[in-house]
């Protein structure tokens, strides 16, 4: 009944898929939280150019595109602080340059090919090696401990920059901090969704997840199962479909965010309703006013 | 005023100058207030009060001049626990919701820091939210409020670190009376509890008996630093440019029919 946990190509992908759908959203929301949902997929861009110098130098294009992605990533975080007036330019020029890049050397190299190109642009569950399994484990481990055990703080510096910073915290070590984090991300989920869809997952299960919740906490926690359900499902219906993982997975993850936007609208209105009666109604009562249950003579 | 145990001033700005762009928006100004003291800070749109109080926490970089906050440079001053400053209310809310409890907690951080906060922190967070009326909304999402309960949230979060030192960037503005009285409330009992207050106002309002002292600010220069001069409001003072972001709800006001 099981029979997809047979192969072991799928157990590694299985493995993979898990982490992507705990560590994307854990990331994510804090992305979301101040308004940068695109940023992954810009790091996503940069990363190109890492995988493909992964090629050129025959190293593991995981790390030499987890290497080049915090590159970019600190990049852009300082673009942020000083470059104000032409900040969205310099940022063009770094995600275009970075695919260009990345499609350049993959060409120039002897072992990339353009099948290895697609597989690092929309994900592949085939080519999860072991080596990569050990990268991925790793990194995510990184995401975890600093998406949970910072939580606070990157709520505080994502939710109001300028009073985080009166509070004394190191707000610039944070929002650094922040950004290497997706970077690594990018570089967790690049095997199973790819490089292009990454953003996606950081950014719809939040969506999806803020339909229904009134909390950050539980916007966080809903949002990982949410992402860790649909790249689960995602994976294993392209092991008996042959569909690629990637839009699979972020297709379902959408599909997630319609149902529930759909389930919470109701809800919604509920509550909007329950608090008006409580604040907006005038409660005086109007002495010689009929009741609708009044037994009117006419 | 009472002299207090500490002779330096909790808050000293001397001869501050900023510009925002190439345009002098602060030209020399003093302002010190003592411990125990309320100031307002008053003026015309763009006479340089948000800019001073934002340059007194370190946030605007002055071109000239110097802070001091508790007798240390703001270099220097670490001690973010003892202020408790309160932003102008932005509409934006953050991109995912949060609970009152949640914002206000933040707040806590300038004690706990990057450590795990304790049960004192935890009570300090329900003391704060309580002072400021909103415990039975506590774990409602802030999106979910109206412009005064944010700005309730607000205090609570700047409270929540129980300073000495309130500094807040017009409190008042788009509040409805019942929130300016829990407001106005709320700082009554910071003030009799010892706390210092530096706050912007855009008029007197509903606070002006607890104001010990106002300055002036207009094109950048301190105009008036005493009493507040009484029954004066943004109508009252020099270089008044009759801008009302409220005028859409408001009746106007002309002093002919009231």
């Amino acid at each position: 009944m099981l029979e997809f946990l047979n192969p072991p190509f799928m157990q590694r992908a299985l493995i993979a898929a898990v982490l992507v759908g705990i560590t994307a959203p854990a990331i994510g929301i804090y992305l979301v939280q101040r308004r940068q949902a695109l940023m992954g997929d810009g790091i996503g861009h940069v990363a190109m150019t890492g995988v493909g110098l992964g090629f050129l130098l025959s190293t593991n294009p995981v790390w030499m595109a987890t290497l080049v992605a915090v590159a970019g990533s600190v990049v852009m975080e300082l673009i942020r602080w000083y470059g104000r007036t032409r900040g969205d330019i310099a940022l063009a020029m770094l995600f275009y340059g970075g695919m260009a890049g990345g499609v350049m050397l993959i060409n120039l190299s002897d072992t990339g090919s353009n099948a290895n190109l697609t597989s690092f642009l929309f994900g592949s569950l085939s080519t999860v090696s072991e080596e990569d399994v050990t990268a991925i484990v790793v990194l995510a481990a990184f995401v975890v401990l600093v998406t949970v055990g910072l939580r606070r703080q990157l709520f505080a510096v994502s939710q109001d920059e300028e009073f985080a910073r009166v509070t004394g915290l190191p707000v610039r070590v944070l929002n650094l901090l922040v950004a290497v984090t997706a970077a690594v991300t990018v570089t967790v989920a690049m095997r199973v969704v790819g490089l292009l869809l990454v953003s996606a997952l950081m950014v719809v299960p939040v969506a999806a997840a803020q339909q229904i919740s009134k909390s950050f906490k539980v916007t966080f926690v809903l949002a990982v199962v949410i992402g860790t359900a649909v790249t689960l499902a995602g994976t294993v219906t392209s092991y008996y479909q042959d569909v690629p993982p990637g839009a699979t997975i972020v297709l379902l993850a959408i599909g997630a965010f319609v149902v529930l936007t759909a389930l919470a609208t109701p809800l919604a209105r509920r509550r909007a309703r329950g608090s008006m009666r409580e604040a907006e109604r005038c409660t005086l009562e109007v002495p010689a006013a009929r009741r609708a249950k009044d037994d009117v003579q006419v | 005023m009472p002299e207090s145990s500490t002779p330096e001033p909790v808050i000293s700005m001397r001869g501050a100058t900023a510009t925002l762009g190439a345009r002098p928006v602060l030209r020399g100004v003093d302002l010190t207030v003592h411990r125990g003291e309320v100031v307002a800070l008053l003026g015309a749109n763009g006479s340089g009060k948000s800019t001073a109080v934002r340059s007194v926490i370190g946030q605007v970089p002055l071109t000239g001049g110097t802070v001091e906050l508790f007798g240390t440079p703001l270099r220097r001053f670490r001690q973010w626990a003892r202020v408790g400053y309160v932003p102008q209310r932005t509409t934006a809310a953050g991109g995912v919701p949060a609970t009152i409890r949640e914002v206000v907690s933040s707040g806590r951080l300038s004690r706990t820091k990057l450590g795990l906060p304790g049960r004192a922190d935890r009570e300090a967070v329900d003391r704060a939210i309580e002072l400021v009326g909103l415990t039975d909304r506590a774990k409602d999402s802030v999106n979910a409020l109206s412009g005064g309960q944010h700005q309730r949230v607000l205090i609570a979060r700047a409270l929540a670190s129980e300073p000495e030192v309130l500094i807040m960037d017009e409190p008042m503005a788009g509040v409805d009376l019942a929130s300016q009285e829990i407001l106005a409330t709320t700082l009554r009992e910071q003030v009799a509890g010892g706390a210092t207050v530096l706050l912007v106002l855009h008029e007197l309002g509903a606070l002006e008996p607890l104001i010990d002292r106002a300055i002036v600010l207009r094109d950048g220069c301190v105009m008036h630093d005493g009493p507040p001069p009484e029954a004066m409001g943004q109508h009252a003072l020099p270089g008044h440019d009759h801008v009302h972001p409220h005028a859409a709800s408001e009746p106007v006001r002309t002093g002919l029919l009231s």
